[in-house]
C-alpha cells in the first residue's frame, strides 16, 4: 500500500496531455465522421451527394449567371438569368405603387425603424411607453402615408399596393392585431362565465380547425353579403380581417399555454392584495405568462408571415403573387426558377431571422436543458 | 369565551346587487349575449337582403343540380352531368388521397431526418439541420408553386415523352403514365392468402411473446413474419397462373392512351406537402427522443440491455408519448394545407367545391359552411382521438 | 484489506487514465477490490469519483491502463462489456427508474430480456427483492407515485434482480430529502452484511465508518489515500485528506 501511496504523491497535481488520437483535428474527424465502417460509408455517400449538387448549383446561380442587362436577350450564358429579377426588382418591392410616390413607403418604414430601435437598446428606460405609443400612433401615420388623401398626398388605391411592401403590411397588421385579440380570447377561454367561455372556445376551435384559405374565401366572398348594399369593403381590408382573426385564434392558444403555466399561488397572492381582475391580469399574470411563451409568440408570427402568401389566391399581389404574375409576362417566359428562388430567399431571410431572434430571447430568459 | 348560540347559523349578509360578483357575472354575460345576438341578427338580415337582391337561391337544392364541368382526376365515377353533390364527394376523395399519401411520405421522411439530426455523424447531422432550417422558413405555397412550375414544367410535351424501361413508363407534362394493372379472376385468391398471412403473422407474434414469458427464450418473429407475408401470396400467385396483366400506355396521335396516369399536379402537391411537413415532423421526433433523459439510457445499459433492447423498451415508449400529440397536429396541418391545391389546379375539395361550385351557383353561405364543416369534423375527430390516446398513455403520477 | 476474496481481486484498476477533451479527469488510478469487500470512495466534487466507478461498468471508457472485472478485461469488445454489465449492478444518484413501467416491471425487464428468464420466475424474484428492500406493497405502482426513498430502494432492488456479484453506488442518497436517507442506507447496510462486494461513492461518513472495509480518497483525478476507516478517520496521511475531512465532518 505504501508503494501505491508513494505513486499517488509523485504524480500529485501533474496533468498529462491526452493521447494524440483523442484530441485535435484527427480525433474530431475520427469521432464525428468515421467512427464506424457504417459511419464512414454514410459520410462518403453524403460527400458524393454534395459534390453532385453543390458545385452545379453555384455554377448555375453565380458563375454562369447573367447579372447585367435589361432584357431577355442579355441572358445568353445558360445559367441563372438574374436580369429578370433586376428588371422587375422595384415592382417586386413596391407592387404597382406609383413610382413618384414611393418615397412615402420608404418614409413610413424609416419611421418604423426609428420608433422601434430604442426598444432594442438595453438601457432605454421608457420602453413600455414607447411601445404603447407607437402601437397607437404608428398605424395612423402609416395609413396616411400609404393611402394618402390627406395633407395634400394623392390617394393610392390599395389595389396598387403589392410586392414585399404589401407582404409587410399584411404581416404587420396581422401581428399587431392578433396579439391583443389573442390575449383577450385566451382570457375569455379561461373565464368563469360560461357564455363568454363557450363563445371563445367556439371561435378558437373553428378558426384552428379550418384552413386559412377558407377563411380568406369567406372574407372575400361573404363579407360583402354581410354588409348593407352599397357599402363596399376594400379587398385588402377583407384579407386583413381574415388573417388577423385567424392568427388571433392561434395566438390565443399560445397565450393560454402561458397562462396555465403560472402557478395558482400567483393569482391568489394578487387577489389577496385586493387587485381587481384586470389589474391582476395586467400587472401580475400577463407579464409573466407572455414572457414564458415568447418563443411560441414568435413562432406564430413566423407562421403568419408565411401565410400572407395565401392572399395571392384571392387576387392580391403580395411578394409571391407579384413574382408569379411577372412570370406570365410574355417577355420573360421560362425563368420561373429564378423568380421562385428569389422570392424564397426573401421569405427565408425574414423567417430565419425571426426564428434566430426567438432562440436568442429564449436563451436570454434562461431556457436550457440539463442532461 | 363560548360563542353565543344565537350568533351561530346565520348566513352572512348578502351584498347589494350591484356589488355582488355573481350578479355582475350574469349581467355581463347577458349583455355579451345580447350584443352578439344583435350583431348576428344584423348580419343575417343584410345577407338575406343581399342574396335576394342578387337573385341567388338559398337552401341546399343546388346539390342536386348538374355540375357542368369536367374534373381531371376522379376516384369514383363522375361526368359533367353528375350533380354538385357528387362534386363534393369527388373533391373530398381527392383531398383524402393527397392527405394519405402526404402523411405517409412525410412521416417516413420526417423520422429519417429527425434521427439524422441526432446522429453522431457530424456531416449527416448538419445536412439534416440545413434541410430543416431551409424548408421550415419558406412558405408552403411557394414550395408548391416551385415544385409545380419550375420542376414539372421542365417535362416535355406528350409527343416527346421520356420513356422508361423500354416502353413501360412515360413521363411528360401531362403526367406520369404507368401500366394499369388488370386483375383477373384468380387474383382474389392471392388477396385472400395475403389476408390469411397477415392474421398468421399476428398470431405468430402473440405466440412468440407467450413463449418468451413462459420460458424466457426469445424468438425473432420479424424474419418468419416477412417470409410469410411475401412468400405465401407469391406462391399462390404463381399457382394461380399469374392472374395479373397490365394495360400499357400507348402513343396515340396526340397523347398517350390507356394505362394509369399520375397527374403532375398531384405529384407536385404531394411532394411539396411531404417535404414541408417532414421538416416539422423531424423537429418533433428530435424533441421527443431528446426528452428521454440520458440517465434512462445509462440505467438500461447498466442492467445489461443491448442497444436495440434499450431503444425498444426504454427510449421509444417514452419518446412516443412526447411525439404523438404534436405529430397528429402536423397531420392535420398537412390536410389543411392540401387546400392550397387551388393554386396549381389540382382538383381537391376546396378547388372543385368551394371554388368552382361556389362560383357557378353563387350560394356562398351554404358552400362555405359545408367546407368549414368538413374540415372542422376532421379536426375535432383528430382532437378527440388524441385526447383519448393521451389519457391512455399518460405517465401515472401521484 | 479484509475480505475473503479468493486468490485474485474481483476488480483491478491499473494505471487508468481518462481525459474529457483536454481535461485530465483520471490520473493513474490504481485500485484493487476483493470479493466481499466494501469500498467507499469520497472526495470533493470534480475529483473524478463518479467517473472512476462508471468506468468499472463501461458507462465511461478509460483511455489508458487496464480494468479487469471478475477476470474479464474491459476493452471495446462488446461481448466483454455485456458480460461485465450482467455481473455488475449500478445504483444512480437520480434513480433513473423507467417511468412508464411499474416497480415490478422495472425489476423484471432485464432478467427477462438479458438473462432470458421466464416471466413467472422473474416476477417471483422481483417480489422477493421488493420485500427485501421493504416495499413489497409498491410492486404495481409507477415510479411517479413513489417517494424518493422508495424509488431509490426500487432502483437497488432492480440492480439486485440481475444477481450481480458487484454493486456500484454513485452518490445514492445525494438527491434524497434528509428523512429518506436513512431508509436507503439501511438497505445498503443490510446488503453489506450479507457479503455483497460494494463500491460506493458517497458523502455519508457515518455509513462509511460503520460499513466500509476500505476508504479511498480522491482529489483532482487521483487517488490521494487508501486506508481502512480506522486509520483514515483518525490518522489521515495527506494534507488534502485532512482538509477534506475537516470540511465534511464539521457538521
Amino acid at each position: 500500500m505504501a508503494e501505491v501511496h508513494a505513486e499517488a504523491v509523485a504524480t500529485a497535481g501533474k496533468s498529462l496531455a491526452p493521447p494524440v488520437s483523442e484530441v485535435g483535428v484527427l480525433a474530431w474527424l475520427k469521432q464525428n465522421l468515421f467512427a464506424t465502417w457504417y459511419d464512414t460509408l454514410l459520410t462518403l455517400l453524403c460527400l458524393w451527394l454534395l459534390w453532385q449538387v453543390v458545385p452545379p448549383f453555384f455554377q448555375w446561380a453565380l458563375f454562369n449567371a447573367d447579372f447585367s442587362g435589361t432584357s431577355r436577350e442579355d441572358c445568353t450564358s445558360g445559367g441563372a438569368c438574374w436580369v429578370f429579377i433586376k428588371a422587375r426588382f422595384w415592382q417586386f418591392m413596391y407592387g404597382f405603387y406609383p413610382i413618384d410616390q414611393r418615397w412615402r413607403v420608404n418614409l413610413a418604414f424609416l419611421l418604423l425603424i426609428a420608433a422601434l430601435l430604442p426598444l432594442f437598446l438595453p438601457r432605454f428606460r421608457h420602453k413600455l411607453a414607447l411601445a404603447a405609443g407607437s402601437l397607437v400612433l404608428y398605424p395612423i401615420v402609416a395609413y396616411c402615408l400609404f393611402y394618402g388623401g390627406m395633407l395634400g398626398l394623392p390617394v393610392v388605391e390599395t389595389a396598387l399596393w403589392g410586392g414585399l411592401f404589401l407582404t409587410l403590411v399584411i404581416a404587420g397588421v396581422g401581428i399587431v392585431a392578433s396579439l391583443p385579440l389573442g390575449i383577450l380570447f385566451a382570457l375569455g377561454r379561461r373565464s368563469d362565465m360560461p357564455i363568454v367561455r363557450a363563445m371563445c372556445i367556439t371561435f378558437i376551435e373553428v378558426m384552428r380547425g379550418v384552413p386559412l384559405i377558407t377563411i380568406l374565401f369567406m372574407a372575400s366572398v361573404m363579407l360583402p353579403l354581410f354588409l348593407p348594399p352599397g357599402v363596399n369593403f376594400d379587398k385588402l381590408l377583407r384579407a386583413l380581417v381574415g388573417v388577423a382573426l385567424f392568427s388571433a385564434a392561434y395566438m390565443a392558444e399560445v397565450v393560454r399555454g402561458g397562462l396555465q403555466a403560472i402557478p395558482k399561488g400567483q393569482y391568489e397572492a394578487a387577489q389577496a392584495l385586493g387587485l381587481s381582475y384586470w389589474k391582476m391580469m395586467g400587472l401580475i399574470v400577463l407579464p409573466q405568462a407572455l414572457r414564458i411563451v415568447i418563443p411560441g409568440i414568435v413562432n406564430t408570427f413566423i407562421g403568419l408571415f408565411k401565410d400572407t402568401t395565401l392572399v395571392l389566391i384571392i387576387g392580391l399581389f403580395d411578394l409571391l403573387g407579384i413574382v408569379k404574375a411577372a412570370l406570365t409576362d410574355a417577355s420573360w417566359i421560362g425563368y420561373a426558377t429564378e423568380g421562385y428562388v428569389f422570392a424564397g430567399l426573401c421569405f427565408w431571410i425574414f423567417c430565419f431571422g425571426m426564428s434566430r431572434y426567438s432562440i436568442y430571447v429564449e436563451r436570454k430568459l434562461g431556457g436550457g436543458r440539463r442532461r | 369565551m363560548a360563542i353565543k348560540r344565537e350568533r351561530l347559523g346565520t348566513a352572512p349578509a348578502s351584498p347589494p346587487l350591484w356589488r355582488d360578483p355573481r350578479v355582475r357575472a350574469i349581467v355581463y354575460q347577458i349583455l355579451t349575449l345580447v350584443g352578439v345576438v344583435a350583431f348576428a341578427a344584423y348580419i343575417v338580415h343584410n345577407t338575406i337582403d343581399n342574396l335576394s337582391r342578387q337573385g341567388i337561391a338559398s337552401g341546399f337544392g343546388f346539390l342536386r343540380q348538374p355540375a357542368g364541368f369536367a374534373i381531371p382526376q376522379t376516384l369514383i365515377d363522375y361526368s359533367e352531368l353528375s350533380s354538385n353533390g357528387r362534386v363534393f364527394w369527388v373533391g373530398l376523395l381527392n383531398t383524402v388521397l393527397v392527405a394519405v399519401i402526404g402523411i405517409v411520405l412525410a412521416t417516413i421522411l420526417g423520422f429519417v431526418i429527425g434521427l439524422a439530426r441526432l446522429s453522431s455523424n457530424w456531416l449527416i447531422a448538419r445536412l439534416a439541420t440545413v434541410y430543416v432550417e431551409v424548408i421550415r422558413n419558406i412558405p408552403v405555397l411557394l414550395q408548391i408553386l416551385f415544385w409545380y412550375f419550375a420542376v414539372l414544367q421542365a417535362l416535355p410535351q406528350p409527343r416527346d415523352s421520356i420513356a422508361f424501361l423500354g416502353d413501360l413508363f412515360f413521363l411528360n407534362n401531362r403526367g406520369f403514365y404507368t401500366p394499369e394493372p388488370v386483375f383477373e379472376a384468380g387474383f382474389g385468391w392471392v388477396a385472400l392468402v395475403f389476408l390469411v398471412a397477415l392474421i398468421a403473422v399476428v398470431g405468430l407474434a402473440r405466440w412468440a411473446k407467450r413463449r418468451h414469458d413462459a420460458t424466457g427464450q426469445p424468438f425473432h418473429t420479424v424474419y418468419l413474419g416477412l417470409g410469410l407475408l411475401v412468400g405465401l401470396p407469391l406462391v399462390t400467385f404463381v399457382l394461380a397462373g399469374a392472374p395479373l396483366t397490365f394495360e400499357h400506355p400507348e402513343m396515340g396521335r396526340f397523347k398517350l392512351q390507356g394505362g394509369l396516369v399520375l397527374l403532375p399536379e398531384l405529384v407536385a402537391l404531394t411532394l411539396a406537402l411531404s417535404t414541408y411537413t417532414a421538416a416539422f415532423i423531424a423537429e418533433i421526433v428530435r424533441a421527443g427522443i431528446l426528452s428521454v433523459s440520458h440517465g434512462q439510457i445509462e440505467a438500461a445499459h447498466a442492467l445489461g440491455l443491448k442497444h436495440g433492447q434499450t431503444l425498444r423498451f426504454v427510449v421509444i415508449p417514452q419518446a412516443l408519448r412526447v411525439i404523438i400529440p404534436p405529430l397528429t397536429s402536423q397531420y392535420l396541418n398537412l390536410t389543411k394545407n392540401s387546400s392550397l391545391a387551388v393554386a396549381i389546379g389540382y382538383p381537391d375539395f376546396v378547388n372543385v367545391f368551394t371554388g368552382i361550385v361556389l362560383n357557378q351557383t353563387g350560394q356562398a353561405v351554404e358552400v362555405i359552411a359545408m367546407t368549414m364543416g368538413v374540415y372542422l369534423t376532421l379536426s375535432l375527430l383528430t382532437s378527440a382521438l388524441m385526447n383519448w390516446y393521451n389519457q391512455r398513455r399518460a405517465l401515472v403520477e401521484r | 484489506m479484509t475480505g475473503n476474496g479468493g486468490d485474485a481481486p474481483i476488480i483491478v484498476l491499473r494505471g487508468v487514465h481518462k481525459w474529457f477533451g483536454h481535461f485530465h479527469v483520471l490520473k493513474d488510478i490504481n485500485m484493487d477490490v476483493w470479493r466481499g469487500q466494501k469500498v467507499v470512495v469520497c472526495g470533493p466534487s470534480g475529483s473524478g469519483k463518479s467517473t472512476m466507478i462508471r468506468c468499472i461498468n463501461r458507462l465511461e471508457e478509460h483511455e489508458r491502463g487496464h480494468i479487469v472485472v471478475d477476470g474479464i478485461e474491459l476493452t471495446n469488445d462488446v461481448k466483454n462489456i455485456d458480460a461485465t454489465r450482467r455481473e455488475v449492478g449500478m445504483v444512480f444518484q437520480h434513480f433513473n427508474l423507467f417511468p412508464h413501467l411499474t416497480a415490478l416491471e422495472n425489476l423484471t425487464l432485464a432478467p427477462m430480456w438479458v438473462r432470458n428468464m421466464p416471466k413467472a420466475e422473474a416476477e417471483a424474484t422481483g417480489r422477493r427483492l421488493l420485500e427485501r428492500v421493504g416495499i413489497p406493497e409498491q410492486a404495481d405502482k409507477y415510479p411517479g407515485q413513489l417517494s424518493g426513498g422508495q424509488q431509490q430502494r426500487v432502483a437497488i432492488a432492480r440492480a439486485l434482480c440481475m444477481a450481480p456479484k458487484i454493486m456500484l453506488f454513485d452518490e445514492p442518497t445525494s438527491a434524497l430529502d434528509p428523512e429518506m436517507i436513512k431508509e436507503v442506507l439501511d438497505v445498503m447496510i443490510e446488503l453489506a452484511k450479507e457479503g455483497m462486494t460494494m463500491v460506493c461513492v458517497t458523502h455519508e461518513m457515518g455509513f462509511a465508518r460503520s460499513v466500509a472495509d476500505l476508504m479511498v480518497f480522491m482529489d483532482r483525478g487521483e487517488i490521494v489515500e487508501q486506508s481502512p476507516p480506522s486509520e483514515f478517520f483518525k490518522n489521515p496521511q495527506s494534507d488534502r485528506t485532512k482538509l477534506f475531512l475537516s470540511q465534511i465532518l464539521s457538521h
